[in-house]
């Protein structure tokens, strides 16, 4: 598996935190799932309540490497100082990058993007950006100093799996040594294993695992699926043909008529 | 003096930013701050001054996606 800023994972699921039944269901889909990076993110903390405290010694306890986010910011600015909030707080250098443009869709504000991008590499950030499978914004993410790119399968939360397969191959070929990952949209786990087949290198979900019925079975079914993916793309798959070809050994079959 | 406090009014007797933490329950807590908007790293809060209509962001780590 490739490395993410110089981070070898242990497996290629990143899973996100939001949306569990409870506590204990998160940390049963993490253990079950052997998911190797949980997404977490920052919101207002209550003095009385201190909520957030709870959550963090739950995260510290799962023992996985630790994703912030930007998620909900509309702005540059927003995202920036969101990421630099993160970093004091989770003590990584890691953000995923969302500088969301469009609501319905929750589609990336591309050119904010970019620009997010480039501010916090220069400060020293290690940039996951949440990013379309556009080819030209995914270049200009790079000369921006990221070294990992996450192209959408579909929009946050829709289930829909790879909605542009064309896309998705066509970027895996033109950037043969970026990691990538799969990040959004994902409602299955045959979607996951069709993303490692076509050579992705992990899959970045959430709503699929936490709002099944069984959210800890879900992650272990989509870790199973990405580990299949993933060998299957290592094995090297034959060619698919539009004609039949027998499997069976022709020559030597009796002649019975 | 009067102070936005994540999004709500309040009225509190504090000059830095470290003193408003404290007063509002969040002492030794994981917390990131702002303060209209502009990050203020925790090495910062002690020396932070507050004045009359700040805008003051307390977060802590919390579910995401």
């Amino acid at each position: 598996m490739r490395d993410f800023y110089g981070t070898e994972l242990s497996n290629g699921l990143m899973l996100g935190t939001a949306q569990y039944p409870s506590p204990a269901v998160l940390a049963d889909a993490f253990k079950r799932s052997g998911a190797s990076v949980a997404t977490v993110s920052l919101r207002r903390e209550s003095g009385q309540d201190r909520a957030g405290q709870d959550f963090w010694q739950l995260i510290r306890d799962l023992g996985v490497h630790v994703l912030p986010n930007t998620a909900g910011c509309h702005s540059v600015k927003e995202a920036v100082s969101t990421a630099h909030m993160a970093r004091e707080v989770f003590a990584t250098k890691w953000i995923k990058l969302e500088v969301i443009g469009e609501e319905d869709t929750l589609q990336p504000d591309v050119f904010g993007l970019v620009e997010a991008a480039r501010i916090l590499t220069e400060d020293g950030f290690q940039v996951f950006p949440y990013t379309t499978e556009d080819l030209v914004v995914a270049d200009k993410l790079l000369q921006a100093g990221c070294e990992v790119l996450m192209p959408w399968g579909a929009p946050i939360g829709s289930g829909l799996g790879l909605n542009n397969i064309f896309g998705l191959r066509a970027m895996r070929a033109h950037f043969p040594d970026v990691p990538l990952v799969i990040d959004a949209g994902l409602g299955l786990p045959s979607q996951a294993a069709a993303a490692m087949e076509l050579g992705f290198d992990a899959i970045l979900l959430n709503t699929a695992v936490a709002k099944a019925g069984d959210p800890a079975l879900m992650a272990q079914a989509f870790a199973t699926a990405i580990s299949a993916g993933q060998m299957a793309h290592a094995a090297d798959p034959m060619e698919p043909r539009d004609m039949a070809a027998p499997s069976t050994p022709v020559i030597g079959k009796a002649f019975l008529e | 003096m009067k102070l936005q406090l994540n999004g709500a009014p309040i009225e509190v007797q504090v000059t830095t930013l470290a003193d408003l933490l404290d007063a509002e329950g969040f002492g030794g807590a994981k917390v990131a701050t702002a303060v209209n908007g502009a990050f203020v790293p925790a090495t910062a809060r002690a020396g932070q001054q507050l004045s009359d209509g700040d805008s003051v962001e307390v977060l802590a780590p919390m579910q995401g996606g």
